[in-house]
C-alpha cells in the first residue's frame, strides 16, 4: 500500500510539471476569451516568450529578468494582435493563425543563437524543485504541490489570481461584460477598448511565461518548436474548463498526467484485458473530450458555463 | 475628433491599390527589421525570388507547393461564404489522404487511371464526411464550428501518426515508423514536370467560382450566409444547404490530401501538410472567398515558402526569417482591410459654446 501511495504521489507531482505550461497558456486563453477574443496565436506567443526567456537567462543569469522577458515577448506578439482585431477590426481566426506563424518564426530566429547552450546555475537553481518542509509530507497531494519548482506554484497561485479578478472584482465583473455585451458595457460607461487590450495582453504575457517554463526549467534549454502544439492544447482546455479559471487546474494537469503516463509507456498502455491503447491515440485524447465538453454545454444551457456571448465578434461601436 | 466611417462599396481598383501598397510598406518594415537584426534585405527578398522562380526545378516546386493551397482554398471559401467558420481544412486534408491511402493499398493492381480515380472520390468523401461531423454537431447542439474543426484538426492528424507508427507501418521500413510506397499506379502521372493536380486545380477554380457566384446553390449559400432568418424565411431549408456546402467544402480539403499523399510523398504520413491547411485559411481570407483570386494569393505564399526554405540553403539565414516575413506581410495586409472598409474623417468637435447658441 505505501509502495502505491509513493508512485500516486510522484505521479501527481510529475503530472503538475507537466502541466504547468498549458496552465499558464489556458489561462492566458481565457482572459483574451472573456473579452470575446479568441485568440489563435496562442502557439505562436507560447514560443516568442520560450525562447525570449531563454535568451535573457542565458546572458543575464537573472530569473525574474528572464521570466519578465517571456511575459514581455508573449505580450508584444498579443499586443499586435489586439491592435488588428480591436482598432483595426480585422478577422480575429485569421489573425491569430498570423501570429503563429510569425511567433514560430520569430522564436526560430532567436533560437539560432541559443540552440544548445546551457543555462547558467543561478537559473537552473532558481528553478530547481525544492521541498517544503512539513507541507511537502502531506500525504497524496503534499509533493504535488509543496516538492516542486516555484514556477509550478507561480502558476497555481496564478490561475487563482486570475478567478478572484475575474469573478470577485468590479474590473473582473466589467470585463466579463465586455466579453458578453459589450454594446451595454460600452453604454454604462466601461472603456470597451481599454479592457480588451489589457486583457488580451495580459493573457499574452501569461502565454509567454507559459512558453519560457519549457525552456528554463522542464527542458530546460531550447529546441525548435518547443511547445509542441501546446499552444492548441491550451485553446481546447479553455472550452475543458468552461472558461473558469480553477476548472483549468484541473484540465491542465490531467492533460500533464496523459503526457506522463504516455512518455511512461511508449509502446502503449495495458488495459483491462490486456488490450494495448497507443500513445497516439492517447493523444487524441483532449480533443475528443474537447468536443464532447462543446456538445454537452450545447445541451445543457446552463448559464455560467457558456462561452463568452460575444466570443469572435467584433465590436463597432458605429454599428450600436 | 477622430471619427470612423463605414465606406460605401469602394472602387475595385482603389481596393487593389490599397493592398498592394500594404504589402510594399510590408516590405520596407520587414526590410528595416531584417536590417536591424544584420541581414541584407535586399539580399534576402533576391535569394527568394531566385529560390522560387529562377530554375525550372525550383518553379516546379513553387507551383507543386501552391496546388494545394488553391484546391483548399477553394474548400474554404465554400464554408466560408455560408459564414461556417471552417478551420478543420488540415484535418479534412488528412482525412482524404487516409481514405486514398486506403484505396491505394488495398486494390494496388487497378488499372492507374481507376485507381487514380478511386482514390480521389474515397478521398473526397472521407475529407467531406470530416467536415460533416461540425456542421451536424453545429445544427442539433450549436457547438461552434471553429472550435469544433480547430479539433478534428488534431484527431485526424494522430489518427495518421497512430496508422504510421502502429497497424500501418511498412514491416521493410527496418525499424522506421513509415508506410508502404503507393503502387506506381496510385501515383498521380505528370504534365510538363508537375503532377496533374495543377491542372484539377484551375478546373476547380473556375467550378468554384462558377457555383459561387452563377450557381442556385452560390446565391442559397450567400445568403444563409448572410442572415439563416432571411434563408428561412425564403423557404430555404437551412440544414440541406449547409450540408452540402459542408460537404463540397470538406470534399475538396479531402481531394487536396489525395493529391499530396498521390502526387508529391507517394505514401501517406503524419507529415504531408506540414499545416497547409491552417495557411489555406489565411490564403482564402485574403483572396477574399474570390476563387481566381485564390490562385495569385495562393502562388505568391508559395513563392514566400519555398524562397524561405531556400535561404537556409543557400544563405544559411535561418528559414525562420521567412516565416518573419510572412507575419509582417499578413499583419500589414490584414491590416489595411480596415482601411480598405472604413474611413477616417476629421470631425470638428463642436464647442459647449456652439451648442448654447443652437
Amino acid at each position: 500500500m505505501n509502495g502505491f501511495l509513493n508512485s500516486l504521489e510522484l505521479f501527481l507531482q510529475v503530472s503538475a510539471q507537466m502541466g504547468t505550461h498549458v496552465l499558464f497558456a489556458t489561462l492566458g486563453a481565457i482572459m483574451g476569451e472573456k473579452v470575446g477574443h479568441l485568440n489563435l496565436g496562442v502557439e505562436g506567443m507560447m514560443l516568442m516568450g520560450a525562447s525570449f526567456g531563454f535568451s535573457v537567462a542565458y546572458q543575464t543569469g537573472n530569473p525574474l529578468l528572464a521570466v519578465l522577458a517571456a511575459a514581455l515577448a508573449g505580450g508584444v506578439g498579443a499586443l499586435i494582435y489586439a491592435f488588428i482585431t480591436v482598432t483595426l477590426r480585422g478577422n480575429q481566426v485569421v489573425t491569430g493563425l498570423v501570429l503563429t506563424i510569425f511567433g514560430t518564426g520569430v522564436s526560430g530566429m532567436i533560437g539560432k543563437s541559443i540552440s544548445g547552450l546551457a543555462l547558467p546555475d543561478s537559473i537552473t537553481a532558481a528553478f530547481a524543485a525544492k521541498a517544503i518542509p512539513v507541507l511537502s509530507d502531506i500525504p497524496v497531494i503534499g509533493k504535488m504541490l509543496f516538492d516542486q519548482s516555484i514556477y509550478v506554484q507561480m502558476a497555481l497561485v496564478t490561475a487563482v489570481i486570475v478567478y478572484v479578478y475575474l469573478n470577485k472584482t468590479s474590473i473582473g465583473l466589467n470585463t466579463r461584460m465586455v466579453g458578453e455585451n459589450p454594446a451595454a458595457a460600452d453604454a454604462s460607461g466601461i472603456g470597451v477598448t481599454l479592457y480588451k487590450y489589457s486583457n488580451i495582453v495580459a493573457g499574452g504575457c501569461l502565454c509567454g511565461i507559459g512558453g519560457a517554463f519549457l525552456s528554463l526549467v522542464y527542458v530546460p534549454s531550447w529546441q525548435d518548436g518547443i511547445t509542441a502544439g501546446a499552444g492548441w492544447i491550451a485553446v481546447a482546455l479553455v472550452i475543458f474548463a468552461t472558461w473558469n479559471p480553477i476548472r483549468a487546474i484541473a484540465g491542465a494537469y490531467l492533460f500533464g498526467a496523459l503526457r506522463g503516463v504516455g512518455f511512461k509507456l511508449q509502446g502503449g498502455i495495458p488495459f483491462l484485458g490486456g488490450v494495448v491503447i497507443s500513445s497516439q491515440l492517447l493523444d487524441m485524447l483532449p480533443y475528443l473530450v474537447t468536443i464532447l465538453v462543446l456538445v454537452f454545454i450545447g445541451l445543457r444551457k446552463k448559464k455560467e458555463n457558456q462561452p463568452p456571448k460575444n466570443l469572435g465578434n467584433p465590436y463597432f461601436r458605429e454599428e450600436r | 475628433m477622430l471619427k470612423i466611417v463605414k465606406r460605401p462599396e469602394g472602387s475595385h481598383r482603389r481596393e487593389t491599390l490599397m493592398r498592394v501598397s500594404a504589402v510594399f510598406f510590408a516590405l520596407v518594415a520587414s526590410a528595416v527589421i531584417m536590417a536591424l537584426l544584420g541581414y541584407n534585405p535586399f539580399l534576402v527578398y533576391a535569394k527568394i525570388v531566385e529560390g522560387s522562380l529562377m530554375s525550372a526545378y525550383r518553379f516546379r516546386e513553387t507551383i507543386h507547393k501552391t496546388i494545394p493551397l488553391v484546391v483548399l482554398s477553394l474548400g474554404i471559401a465554400v464554408a466560408f461564404k455560408m459564414k461556417f467558420w471552417n478551420i478543420g481544412a488540415e484535418g479534412q486534408l488528412y482525412m482524404g489522404a487516409f481514405g486514398a491511402a486506403l484505396v491505394a493499398y488495398s486494390l494496388p493492381t487497378l488499372p492507374s487511371p481507376l485507381l487514380l480515380a478511386f482514390m480521389m472520390l474515397v478521398g473526397a468523401v472521407f475529407g467531406g464526411l470530416w467536415a460533416l461531423i461540425p456542421a451536424l454537431l453545429k445544427l442539433k447542439f450549436s457547438t461552434s464550428e471553429t472550435l469544433v474543426t480547430l479539433m478534428l484538426n488534431y484527431i485526424a492528424i494522430k489518427w495518421v501518426s497512430y496508422l504510421q507508427y502502429g497497424p500501418w507501418k511498412d514491416p521493410n521500413g527496418i525499424g522506421f515508423p513509415k508506410m508502404a510506397a503507393f503502387s506506381s499506379g496510385a501515383v498521380l502521372p505528370k504534365v510538363f514536370g508537375i503532377h496533374i493536380g495543377w491542372i484539377i486545380a484551375l478546373v476547380l477554380v473556375v467550378v468554384i467560382h462558377i457555383l459561387l457566384k452563377k450557381s442556385k446553390l452560390g446565391y442559397e449559400i450567400a445568403v444563409l450566409g448572410e442572415s439563416d432568418t432571411t434563408a428561412r424565411y425564403a423557404g430555404m431549408s437551412v440544414a440541406k444547404i449547409t450540408v452540402t456546402a459542408v460537404l463540397i467544402s470538406g470534399g475538396l480539403c479531402g481531394l487536396a490530401g489525395m493529391m499530396q499523399a498521390s502526387g508529391i510523398e507517394r505514401t501517406l504520413n503524419d507529415q504531408l501538410s506540414g499545416g497547409l491547411g491552417f495557411t489555406a485559411v489565411i490564403t482564402c481570407w485574403l483572396a477574399r472567398l474570390s476563387a481566381p483570386a485564390v490562385v495569385l494569393v495562393s502562388f505568391l505564399f508559395s513563392v514566400l515558402i519555398q524562397g524561405g526554405a531556400y535561404l537556409q540553403s543557400s544563405m544559411k539565414i535561418p528559414s525562420a526569417v521567412a516565416g518573419v516575413l510572412q507575419g509582417i506581410i499578413l499583419f500589414f495586409v490584414l491590416g489595411s482591410e480596415f482601411f480598405i472598409q472604413y474611413s477616417v474623417v476629421f470631425q470638428k468637435k463642436k464647442s459647449a459654446g456652439e451648442v448654447h447658441d443652437a
